[in-house]
């Protein structure tokens, strides 16, 4: 059974130009995992950055490079965490994050395994998102719980506020009352 | 403690300047790992809560949203108190202008100026 949630964006236009990451969470546990995370989402950004040559006498050409690595890093980093915790011991599924480059938008689509649990609760969590104005959604969820609570979906909610980012999901459980199958999440962002 | 440090971040807090600076790439898991530089941020608070505290983040290059949840935890914790917060970031560094505006948005006392380099 299949769930799409937002601005869901299949694999469906041909791209020149992109990188796949994939993974298997459980061959290393995730306090060590974390640390490729830095690596990754900096080796993406910096990847890409080449695509944008920075032009002697222009420093908006420069603006335009860093603007564009800090955005990948940061997306791609929150979409490998997000893997990660979601996927923690729940499934051997492996973690894959691919990042495409078009001509006037990058695409990033994150794919990873769940639970059933996990799943529906993270329904739940894109739902009240699209459902309301992250701006105001991102403080109610800072301003609730305590200090030593871990905030639901800010990273979503930050790429939403601060990069113009458009938000996709897709839940696939092949098999009705399945306990795992998987979730990819699609991020776009234009250039 | 007045500095923690590891392979990727440093944070010290300059008792004379009264400040708090970032140095490198944060990206903790969740508020557990931000605990001990969340009670920095609190201890230096309530050692002069009646100066104000400047946050330097000009060196911070990366924060995930951990972070960025563990510093606005931090901001709406002391915004009803008389603790007054500068905030210091920079140009340079572009998720600074973007996400350090929501601490404002928490506590619109607080003092926010993106510095150019």
């Amino acid at each position: 059974m299949n769930r799409i949630y937002g601005s869901y964006h299949a694999i469906e236009n041909p791209c020149q130009e992109y990188l796949n990451l994939v993974f298997s969470p459980s061959s290393l546990p995730i306090e060590q995992r974390w640390r490729n995370n830095d690596l990754s989402a900096h080796f993406l950004a910096d990847y890409f950055s080449t695509f944008f040559p920075v032009k002697n006498g222009d420093p908006a050409t420069a603006q335009r490079r860093t603007e564009i690595k800090s955005a990948i890093s940061f997306i791609a980093n929150e979409l490998l965490e997000n893997a990660m915790k979601y996927c923690d011991g729940a499934t051997d599924a492996a973690i894959s994050l691919q990042l495409q480059l078009h001509n006037d938008y990058v695409l990033f689509v994150a794919c990873n395994g769940v639970d059933s649990a996990q799943a529906g609760r993270f329904q739940a969590s894109i739902v009240e998102l699209l459902e309301s104005d992250p701006g105001e959604l991102f403080i109610q969820r800072l301003e609730a719980g305590s200090e030593q609570d871990d905030v639901s979906g800010l990273g979503f909610l930050t790429m939403l506020n601060d990069y113009a980012a458009e938000l996709g999901w897709k839940f696939e459980f092949p098999e009705a009352g399945l306990e795992t199958g998987k979730v990819t999440a699609t991020v776009k962002i234009a250039l | 403690m007045n500095t923690i440090q590891s392979e990727n971040y440093k944070i010290c807090f300059d008792t004379e300047a009264h400040a708090v600076e970032f140095h490198g790439s944060l990206r903790l898991n969740g508020m557990a790992e931000y605990a001990p530089i969340f009670d920095l941020l609190n201890n230096a608070c309530a050692l002069k809560p009646a100066q104000p505290l400047t946050l330097d983040l000009r060196q911070l290059e990366f924060l995930n949203s951990s972070g960025i949840a563990m510093l606005s935890k931090f901001v709406i914790g002391v915004r009803n108190g008389e603790v007054k917060l500068n905030v210091l970031g920079s140009t340079a560094i572009p998720w600074q202008g973007k996400s350090l505006t929501n601490l404002k948005r928490l506590m619109p006392d607080l003092t926010l100026e993106i510095r150019q380099p």
